[in-house]
């Protein structure tokens, strides 16, 4: 258990270090999301249409959209020069690097949601964090079954011809449910709706997560030998 | 560390590894002895590389059988095989935004090294890069990148060390350093298995030399038994005769 967890907390240290010095997949996530956002907001007729309605769908399209390019861009990390065989040639267990890189994904799509909520805020001039403690538990298991789901699949697409496309394709399909059930809690939330209302998302989303977590991890292995 | 009760350290039996359709490595039997140093040669699309790559631990073969220390491996390496075994590639095997010193200290971690930076101090000093150890790998020419990599190789003090084309891409200088390394390495009694196409750096390195050709070994004899001088018409010759 010390090896699993030293051997997935090393892969972390590592993932944010690459990241902190280049800067790529903030940067990328960044952009790509100001740029849906500015989309949206041209596309719907506030005046005609209530903020609260879509801000959820908006905010989650963005989420969506940039995780997926920063989930694959981690991994063609691994790609690049072996690294991902320098990984596996280590005395270390494989569901020690599906966690590692699980979670420094996980970490990077949380800091990309901490950035471009505000900017949501003021483009949209509404605050979806008003029930600050419940959106947080929204994102959080929101972006935790992506990340389960996604580091999976970037494994097996890094290995693919058309990897940077093959990537998205594959795993927007999959990551759907938690999608949903992200959205209508996110939703509901920035709608006051009561607790009872949205409570069956939150089940859905804690239900989606353990089995993408618990599939991905008895899978990992078999996904990333030759 | 090292296997001196006369059995091969590394035994594949009837090795078969299969891709699709091809046999990307053809009924394959070889024994290697503990401290002994093997060079393959052989020309592109042999299977080579598979082969070094089975080894490793990083493919599992499709049929045969894989036995390392006495122990049936065919299935998969356990972690304390993979602490014996240091493997050196034509890429790199290393991140290129992280520097050299962390390369060796992220690598040292993964392996348990007791004191990764102590370690990692110690073989940037061994491969020559303590002044660059702060620059990001990616600043490294393809020599430097090399001596990182069997840097990289050395962190858990392998007694198997594989080694896929090390010479690829390296000037006289990088070329001569990393043959000084390997024949340090090798007077340690640690057991090398390189596959190369540079057959003047490969006789001079082995202690034994095989020859791969269409996923089968053609060829395989001490070191002392092969008359260099005529060494490439033996090589041309049974390169030319196998099928492809």
């Amino acid at each position: 258990m010390k090896r699993f967890l030293s051997g997935a907390a090393a892969i972390v240290r590592k993932d944010l270090a690459m990241e902190l010095r280049g800067k790529e997949i903030i940067t990328t996530t960044f952009m790509f999301s100001v740029l849906t956002l500015l989309i949206f907001n041209f596309a719907f007729d506030m005046t005609s249409v209530k903020v609260e309605d879509v801000a959820a769908g908006v905010l989650w399209v963005a989420f969506l959209f940039s995780g997926s390019i920063s989930m694959n861009r981690s991994f063609l990390h691994e790609k690049e020069e072996g690294c991902l065989s320098a990984l596996m040639l280590a005395p270390l267990d494989r569901s020690s690097v599906y966690f590692g890189k699980m979670a420094s994904n996980l970490l990077l799509t949380l800091l990309s949601m901490a950035i471009i909520i505000p900017i949501f805020t003021v483009m949209y001039n509404i605050n979806v964090m008003e029930r600050f403690a419940l959106q947080c538990l929204t994102l959080f298991l929101g972006a935790l079954g992506f990340n389960a789901v996604g580091a999976l699949i970037a494994a097996m697409a890094v290995n693919l011809r058309a990897r940077e496309m093959m990537g998205p394709l594959l795993l927007l399909p999959v990551v759907a449910p938690v999608v949903i059930a992200a959205v209508k809690a996110s939703g509901g939330l920035i709608r006051g709706e009561s607790l009872d209302q949205i409570w069956v998302w939150f089940q859905i989303l804690a239900v989606f997560d353990v089995i993408y977590l618990v599939v991905s991890w008895l899978v990992f292995e078999h996904i990333i030998e030759e | 560390m090292t296997q001196n009760n006369g059995s091969p350290l590394i035994e594949l039996k009837s090795i078969v590894k299969r891709f699709g359709r091809v046999n990307a490595v053809n009924g394959v039997s070889l024994a290697v002895k503990s401290g002994e140093s093997l060079t393959i040669f052989g020309p592109n699309g042999a299977g080579k590389t598979t082969l070094l790559r089975m080894i490793a631990g990083l493919v599992k073969p499709t049929e045969g059988e894989l036995v390392i220390a006495g122990e049936e491996v065919t299935h998969g390496h356990h972690d304390d095989l993979r602490r014996r075994i240091g493997y050196i590639s034509h890429q790199s095997l290393v991140y290129q935004e992280l520097t050299a010193r962390e390369n060796l200290v992220f690598f040292a971690k993964l392996y348990g090294v007791s004191e990764p930076h102590a370690k990692a101090e110690t073989l940037l000093k061994e491969v020559g890069l303590e002044s660059r150890g702060d620059d990001p790998a990616q600043t490294f020419s393809r020599g430097m990148k090399q001596r990182l990599s069997i840097a990289r190789a050395l962190v858990n003090d392998p007694d198997i060390i594989l080694l896929d084309e090390p010479f690829t891409g390296l000037d006289q200088h990088a070329a001569s350093m990393l043959q000084n390394l390997l024949k340090r390495l090798h007077s340690e009694k640690r057991t090398i298995v390189m596959i190369t196409h540079n057959l003047q750096v490969g006789l001079e390195m082995g202690t034994r030399v095989a020859i791969q050709a269409a996923g089968k070994i053609r060829f395989d004899k001490a070191a002392s038994e092969i008359d260099h001088a005529a060494f490439t018409e033996v090589y041309n010759g049974i390169v030319g005769s196998a099928h492809y």
